[in-house]
């Protein structure tokens, strides 16, 4: 289980953004130890571990809305690039998508699961994930001005 | 039921290329080795203090080199040495106590401590919570005797057999040292052949030799 840490956090980062993304994982891994002793021996652990990681991120997200007091109608301020130096303008972009768009690049780009595995997770049909994932890259190619996004309108 | 148009489908959508496969996955923030390590802490202490972290394993560098250790609720279950290969040794405790394990040092700190107290000379017997559910029958009789044997001191599988209430049971004996699922702190390195020989041992001889001498220093 231990070697499959940084795809899921980096899968909870993707889908919540990296401030909520250390709970998602914590609860993901907590409820999957629980679980571990019912979970049949050939079972896929990363798909599984992707399918409950998915479960926390919906609860994560309503616990922070819950919290959250409305003081005024003013939008969020775009997340400041991080004070070490890395590269936050591709994890910006992300975030800026719609979730179902995240969710299925997250769950089929860099978990790398099928499809068939996405649709299972977040509902839907395997048409649907697939093109949410298309969509979601079509949408990046136009706001993420990285270099290294060859095919899109690049500025 | 969706096979029919899918291949339609992948050609209808942009194609995702090499280059944006690996923005995607080099470019978002690294996952550093520190921040796994950190949200792994705080997970052993959640898991611990909900009771579902049934094993807690870590690392320890020692002279005869890095020992495994692990832990139920109930105390120290495994020492493992490097040629018995850590990872079968895990998997074992996963199918034998049970899959809840996580690398949690927090519950080996004693353990780890008085260890490195012995191997630094400043320790001659241990004081810690030991579980035996990996050895039973005689053999649990057997190692339930060795800390019998002195610090420095060494006894024959003969001695012990007739310690453990069995005087001709000396095969037994060698059995139960050869599978003491817990080296170093179950003194089973203190049990050698009546000619003075060394006989085997699971971190292998040099390890024994290592063990009798420090303890003759």
């Amino acid at each position: 289980m231990a070697e499959h840490g940084a795809t899921v956090l980096r899968v909870c980062r993707a889908v919540l953004g990296p401030a909520d993304a250390d709970d998602a994982w914590s609860e993901t891994f907590l409820a999957a130890l629980k679980a571990y002793p019912r979970l049949p021996a050939d079972a896929n652990v990363e798909a599984w571990l992707v399918t409950i990681a998915h479960r926390k991120a919906i609860d994560v997200t309503r616990a922070a809305a819950r919290r959250a007091v409305p003081v005024a109608d003013v939008p969020e301020p775009p997340p400041a690039g991080q004070a070490d130096g890395r590269d936050t303008e591709l994890a910006d972009a992300l975030a800026a998508l719609p979730r179902r768009q995240r969710e299925a690049i997250a769950y089929h780009y860099l978990a790398g699961l099928p499809y068939q595995d996405v649709a299972a997770i977040t509902g839907g049909s395997t048409d649907a994930a697939r093109r949410a994932a298309a969509d979601g890259i079509a949408r990046l190619r136009k706001t993420y001005p990285g270099a290294a996004l060859p095919d899109g309108e690049n500025s | 039921m969706t096979m029919n148009h899918e291949p339609d489908l992948r050609h209808a959508l942009p194609a995702v290329t090499e280059a944006e496969l690996a923005a995607l996955r080099d470019r978002l923030p690294a996952v550093t080795e520190a921040e796994l390590a950190a949200l792994r802490d705080r997970l052993a202490a959640r898991a611990d203090a909900e009771g579902v972290l049934d094993v807690a394993y870590r690392t320890l560098d020692t002279p005869v080199g890095t020992l495994l250790l692990a832990a139920t609720e109930a105390g120290l279950v495994r020492v493992a040495y490097p040629v018995e290969g850590h990872d079968q040794v895990l998997q074992a405790l996963a199918a034998r106590v049970s899959p809840r394990m996580l690398n949690a040092p927090r519950r080996l700190d004693p353990a780890a401590r008085e260890i490195d107290e012995y191997f630094a000379g400043r320790r001659r017997t241990f004081d810690l919570p030991l579980d035996f559910r990996l050895s039973g029958g005689f053999r649990r009789t057997v190692l339930s005797h060795l800390p019998d044997i002195g610090y420095g001191h060494t006894a024959s599988y003969a001695a012990v057999a007739a310690a453990a209430g069995r005087p001709r049971a000396f095969r037994a004996v060698g059995t139960a040292c050869a599978t003491n699922p817990l080296p170093v702190v179950v003194p089973c390195h203190r049990v050698i052949r009546s000619d003075g020989s060394l006989s085997g041992y699971a971190g292998g001889p040099a390890a024994k030799q290592a063990l009798l001498t420090l303890e003759a220093a």
